[in-house]
């Protein structure tokens, strides 16, 4: 039985046969067919059961706005579920499954549902699923989730890419049917920058749907030879496939493109879909209207469908959803879908027309002042019950049933900026409100101009008036077009039944909940839309929520513009996840940053460690080695026996020029910069204004009117940033110039009692203590090469840094450790690098957490008085100058194998663990292989004063309770000494 | 000169790369000194000045512009990057510096960033799918800071399907992939 | 958003990095205000629901920081200025 219900015309390519499968059957279709045109073409009507109820469904519609017909699509890892069948593109191969179904479709155990439904009405999780508290998380929302779902997730990696892009353009037309073609041509025509838009992947929007004529030309056969004028124009691009899902500041529109959803499998380096930002300087709304049902009684059955979109399947598709067709309608569209089936031979049995009087269609049983008040069938409809305006009811056989109850204009993207939709009496509609998205106009159905002529008469208008405020002129002529008012008598739901009457058949809204919402007072229409979730479901109640809301407002007593509506919000439609994430996924989230000496350390087996986006080295393990903590220890114990190389390229490095250079780093340093001799360096601290210590680094002065910067790796950006604040926002006439250079110099540690006679070797001049002593800076040159030599030390031992411009940085690793193999010189990674810092109570990371002052790190002297800097001011606040403030201290393990956190609370030896007895904390904590038991830092409540008193270092989330002494955070080396050596 | 060190290019081998994707011929460039220059506060006449004696063009805002040896591109109001072959200006701070002493801050910029220059007949569809600079509309000599996957770069057109990226030196590899994976979307 | 960057024209909000409150520019002197003054400076703020002057930085730009006049209902940008020129048209300096 192939493509039994497959009738002549339509839009379709019968050269080529599709074939497809949806729950293991195969079928036919062919080019241009969409899932759910294919399967109505086969006889194929049930293709869902619905989110509460489990009813049996078919399509409403067909189009974006379909509630009922969600399908899988795909399998195993390309599986992806809630895919409307009503605008999946068929294409060879296509595998589709139901969901929300078991054991089958045809039989489906949790239809029981259905007979619950007096359980299930609104707001029964309220009601039904409050005691006992605890019952919520295990037992009903579990069984819930299992039971009101819709698609599964593969739970496997998508294999597909998305890309992102962005596109500009004098005028975005959103929507290819008569208005935006229209639109389109007459800017384009013009010479403007334009880019059509249509979800769709044949252009022409209702045209291809009806059998109007425009001009001489059926409607299809022009929209085909506009859309092809507008391909052939070079400032014209066309985006079939793409949906504008959103509208956002200042013209900017987002856009779904589906790239490759028609194909199997995208085609190599091909996206599946492409977000675009696209930049408009004017828009045009053509996005059409979507038609809304009449609720009456079991008005959900699959074979009960939109008017137009049945119509749609005739006569685009050439697919008869059935053979004894019935059309319930309260206006005249409606009686276009008897007229258009009638004419393609289909057996149209009764037209019910809710309208009493007016001209009845020839040829066509036309019951006028009816309406239909039942339906029945199980798994699809084979009758339905007509109340005559006599009175008398009568049942009718058919296995279809077209519903018409107007059309809603699709004024969703003018509410995206929370503009009102407002009300339209001769087309009982809301159409665009005022105050939506600036320089956004709508045209055609949109606009609430539901004709031809309407469509492509607003279509030209609004072309020509977004070009004259481009200084544009778009002169325009119109073809001749059908132009018949839309003549409706609204009526919304049918009465007097006991039965449920569907208006938002995604999640299962019926006029009863409405009614319930109503007696539970809430009738608001914001409370009508949580309390039912009407609206709520993915297509946001495209068909439904007027209904919802036109019932509320005869409940209250209200017009409908007093009830009001709910508005819209993006997406238009449903997006994945995988389009918004773009390219940003796994390993290329982000962009990686690597050091001058990563390929030589990746050669040597090192690992790495991500700090922001650099790849940072974290130790590098010798063979025999097994544990990360013997790597580190040796390389700790290494370096301060001889000598370590320490990638430091990381820190930010700021050129910091001008005849202010010195009287800025005053503004932006605590301490004193002005002063500091050529040739020399000073470790600095860097406030906020708030008084907090914000940075630190150490910064050189090269010349008279030169300083080097560095700040910690992690504020790099934000420190720029901050001295471009400082430089024009409140010293605008200081001559200082600022540029990064962090990237420009590989920068190598070279710490150690033996880091001397290893530079020696390499540098050209003499870096004696003499010629080079402690806090000396300045240009040397490597074998010739121009370079920087600093004599810093974060480690505490005699130590250097040297800087060649980065690409020798691969170079120097090599010949730094060569020139290191007499000294046993080692290469160590940040462990080690922290290991050193806290065992000399040098702050980082974990004490520059943003609320702690220069006073809290020890090193409040540091905060001149003398000069004005940022945040001196604010620093001397009374209740950041507490004695018993927090005090940078050190920690150390009473007995030995005790271990310490980092997070670890001080307690009183003795007090009970409550937040009265808190002390202070463990900012950071590391194995110090010389003193052969953990260290760590941390900040205690007057801890100053505490220096060699016992206390408890306890962690409940690790579960550790270790009595610990106070010490000094300088645990090794005081003095200083080795540093100056 | 640098007897002991040898140069790596940004991507982390002896000699640039060049990759052909399709029409596309993304060339990473290793011959080009590059230096920031910014005018020091009241020097406008002395700044201008040494500028011309080197025949340095000083391109107004989002603008490149080149001269007989030196080149320049606009990067913020009075600053400019400085572009000249590096075989003859590999120091390049210090052949500018004496043209203009006290009047101009200069700092040597040429490791900081890898450069790719990109051919193809049109690149309109690669960028737009990279940037959200109005390529199309974009003239010769246009030259923009903008985004490409995070990173910040310089884009500068050089002619109808010719392009310069200066993107981040530590992420050359990362921008690389970023040109190749969309060049190969749009093949 | 857009902002119509005064030297670059038209700019993707994308690029910027937003501070807060444009009267940052303002600042006490630190060796004549007191506590006080730097309280009502840095947390002391307006919360206009319309136009309100802010503080934009164009970090993957021209580095430039802009004064950006946007009404906070609507986003409507009404005026955009270099913050250098703002900040000497208030009398600031050295």
């Amino acid at each position: 039985m192939s493509q039994s219900n497959r009738i002549q015309g339509g839009l379709i390519d019968r050269s080529q046969t599709f074939r497809f499968s949806f729950d293991g059957v195969a079928y036919q279709g062919h080019p241009g067919d969409t899932l759910a045109s294919a399967l109505l073409a086969n006889g194929v009507c049930l293709m869902g059961r619905s989110f509460k109820y489990h009813r049996p469904r078919g399509p409403l519609s067909a189009g974006s706005e379909e509630p009922n017909a969600l399908v899988q699509l795909r399998t195993g890892a390309r599986q992806e579920p809630n895919t409307r069948a009503t605008v999946a593109e068929l294409f060879d191969g296509l595998e589709a499954t139901s969901q929300n179904a078991w054991p089958s479709l045809r039989f489906d155990a949790l239809a029981i549902n259905d007979r619950l439904n007096t359980f299930f009405t609104a707001g029964f999780y309220y009601k039904t699923f409050m005691w006992p508290a605890a019952f919520w998380e295990k037992v009903y929302e579990p069984i819930i989730r299992r039971a009101a779902g819709l698609g599964s997730l593969t739970k496997q990696e998508d294999p597909d890419d998305y890309d992102k892009g962005f596109l500009h353009c004098d005028v975005l037309v959103i929507g290819g049917g008569p208005a935006g073609l229209m639109a389109a041509l007459t800017a384009g025509r013009a010479g403007a920058r334009v880019i059509l838009a249509d979800e769709d992947f044949r252009l022409g929007g209702r045209l291809n749907a009806e059998t109007f004529a425009v001009g001489e030309q059926a409607g299809a056969d022009w929209a085909a030879g506009v859309a092809a004028e507008l391909a052939s124009l070079p400032n014209v691009r066309l985006m079939p496939r793409t949906t504008i899902v959103g509208a956002f500041d200042h013209g900017i529109y987002a856009a779904v493109e589906r790239v490759s959803d028609h194909l199997a499998v995208p085609a190599a380096g091909k996206p599946r879909q492409t977000l675009w930002r696209i930049y408009s300087k004017r828009a045009i709304l053509a996005g059409g209207a979507t038609e809304r049902p009449i609720a009456f009684e079991n008005n959900d059955r699959p074979g009960i469908m939109l008017a137009g979109s049945l119509r749609a399947y005739a006569n685009r598709w050439g697919v008869a959803v059935g053979d004894r067709v019935a059309v319930f309608t309260n206006n005249d569209d409606g009686l276009r879908t008897a007229r258009d089936l009638k004419g393609r031979g289909v057996d149209v049995v009764a037209v019910i027309d809710s309208r009493p009087g007016g001209d009845l269609l020839p040829g066509i049983r036309h019951l006028q002042g009816a309406e239909v008040i039942d339906s029945a069938g199980r798994l699809g409809l084979t009758s339905i019950t007509v109340r005559q305006a006599n009175g008398k009811t009568e049942v009718i056989s058919a296995n279809a049933l077209a519903v018409s109850g107007g059309w809603n204009p699709n004024v969703n993207i003018t509410s995206h900026h929370r503009s009102r939709p407002e009300w339209r009496d001769d087309i009982a509609a809301f159409v665009p409100g005022a105050g939506g998205p600036a320089n956004l106009a709508a045209a055609g159905a949109a606009a609430g101009d539901l004709s031809t002529h309407g469509a492509l008469r607003g279509g030209a208008e609004a072309a020509r008036e977004a070009l004259e405020t481009l200084g544009l002129q778009a002169p325009y002529s119109l073809p001749q077009a059908e132009d018949a008012p839309i003549a409706i008598t609204p009526l919304w739901y049918v009465s007097g039944g006991k039965g449920r009457a569907w208006i938002d058949p995604q999640n299962d809204v019926t006029v009863k909940d409405v009614k319930l919402a109503h007696k539970e007072n809430f009738s608001s229409v914001e409370h009508l839309k949580r309390y039912t979730t009407l609206g709520m479901a993915t297509d946001q109640g495209k068909t439904g929520n007027v209904l919802g809301l036109a019932i509320m407002a005869e409940l209250t007593g209200q017009s409908i513009p007093a009830t009001g509506t709910t508005i819209y919000r993006p997406p238009y439609t449903p997006v994945a996840m995988g389009t918004l994430a773009g390219r940003s996924r796994g390993k290329e989230f982000k962009p990686f940053r690597l050091t001058p000496s990563h390929k030589w350390a990746e050669e040597q087996g090192g690992i790495f460690v991500e700090v922001g986006n650099w790849l940072r080295l974290q130790w590098l393990p010798k063979p025999g080695e097994t544990t990360w903590r013997e790597s580190v220890d040796r390389e700790v114990l290494a370096t301060r026996k001889s000598v370590g190389i320490c990638d430091v390229t990381t820190l930010g490095k700021i050129d910091i020029q001008g005849t202010d250079a010195g009287a800025f780093l005053d503004k932006v340093y605590a301490n004193t910069f002005s002063t500091l001799a050529v040739g020399k360096c000073r470790y600095g601290l860097m406030l906020r204004e708030d008084g907090m210590v914000f940075d630190d680094g150490t910064t050189a002065r090269m010349g008279p009117n030169e300083y080097v910067m560095t700040t910690t790796t992690a504020n790099a950006v934000t420190v720029f940033r901050h001295l471009e604040y400082v430089r024009q926002c409140l010293f605008p006439d200081m001559d200082v110039q600022l540029i990064s250079t962090t990237e420009a110099w590989a920068q190598y540690s070279v710490a150690g009692p033996n880091a001397r006679k290893l530079l020696q070797k390499l540098v050209d001049q003499d870096i004696s203590d003499a010629a080079f002593p402690y806090m000396g800076a300045g240009n040397i040159t490597i074998g010739g090469l121009r370079a920087r030599l600093f004599r810093i030390s974060f480690s505490g031992e005699l130590a250097y840094e040297v800087a060649v411009p980065t690409r020798y940085g691969d170079a120097l690793i090599r010949a730094l450790t060569e020139a290191g193999r007499e000294f046993d010189a080692v290469v160590y990674g940040t462990e080690a690098l922290g290991v050193m810092r806290i065992e000399k109570g040098h702050v980082a990371g974990g004490e520059l957490n943003g609320q702690s002052t220069a006073l809290n790190m020890g090193l409040g002297k540091m905060v001149s008085k003398k000069k004005d800097s940022i945040g001196m001011v604010l620093s001397q606040r009374e209740g950041m100058n507490r004695a018993e403030g927090y005090r940078l201290v050190g920690v150390k393990p009473v007995d030995p194998k005790g271990v310490l956190q980092a997070g670890s609370h001080f307690l009183k030896i003795g007090a009970p663990p409550v937040l009265e007895s808190d002390g202070g904390w463990l900012t950071s904590k590391v194995y110090s292989p010389h003193l052969g038991c953990d260290i760590a830092l941390g900040y205690l409540k007057a801890g100053d004063q505490k220096i060699g008193r016992r206390m408890r270092a306890v962690n409940f989330l690790t579960k550790t309770d270790t009595e610990v002494e106070i010490v000094s955070p300088h645990f090794f080396d005081p003095e200083g000494e080795r540093l100056r050596g | 000169m640098a007897d002991i060190l040898k140069p790596l290019t940004a991507l982390g081998h002896g000699a640039p790369e060049t990759v052909q994707i399709g029409p596309l011929r993304i060339a990473e460039r290793f011959d080009v000194a590059l230096a920031s220059l910014a005018q020091r506060r009241g020097q406008e006449a002395a700044f201008a000045k040494a500028a011309a004696g080197l025949g340095l063009p000083l391109p107004g805002a989002a603008r490149a512009e080149a001269g007989p040896v030196l080149a320049a591109f606009w990067v913020a109001p009075e600053m400019w990057f400085v572009e000249a072959p590096f075989a003859s200006h590999e120091d390049i701070v210090a052949a500018l510096k004496p043209a203009f002493g006290e009047a101009a801050s200069l700092t040597e910029q040429t490791d900081a960033w890898v450069r790719f220059d990109l051919s193809a007949p049109d690149l309109g569809p690669l960028l737009e799918r990279l940037t959200n600079i109005d390529w199309p509309q974009a003239p010769v000599g246009y030259a923009s800071r903008t985004v490409i996957e995070h990173l910040g770069v310089y884009l500068i057109r050089r002619g109808a399907g010719e392009a310069t990226l200066y993107g981040p030196r530590s992420s050359a590899a990362s921008l690389l992939h970023a040109l190749e994976v969309t060049a190969a979307s749009v093949v | 958003m857009i902002i119509n960057h005064p030297i670059l024209g038209p700019r993707d909000a994308q690029e910027f990095v937003y501070l807060g409150d444009a009267s940052l520019i303002d600042r006490p002197d630190g060796m004549t205000a007191g506590i006080e003054s730097f309280h009502d400076y840095l947390y002391n703020r307006d919360n206009p629901a319309g136009l309100h002057r802010e503080l934009w930085y164009h970090e993957q730009g021209d580095r430039s920081w802009l004064v950006v006049t946007r009404n906070t209902v609507s986003h409507e940008i009404t005026s955009v200025e270099l913050a250098r020129d703002v900040a000497r048209a208030r009398g600031r300096s050295k």
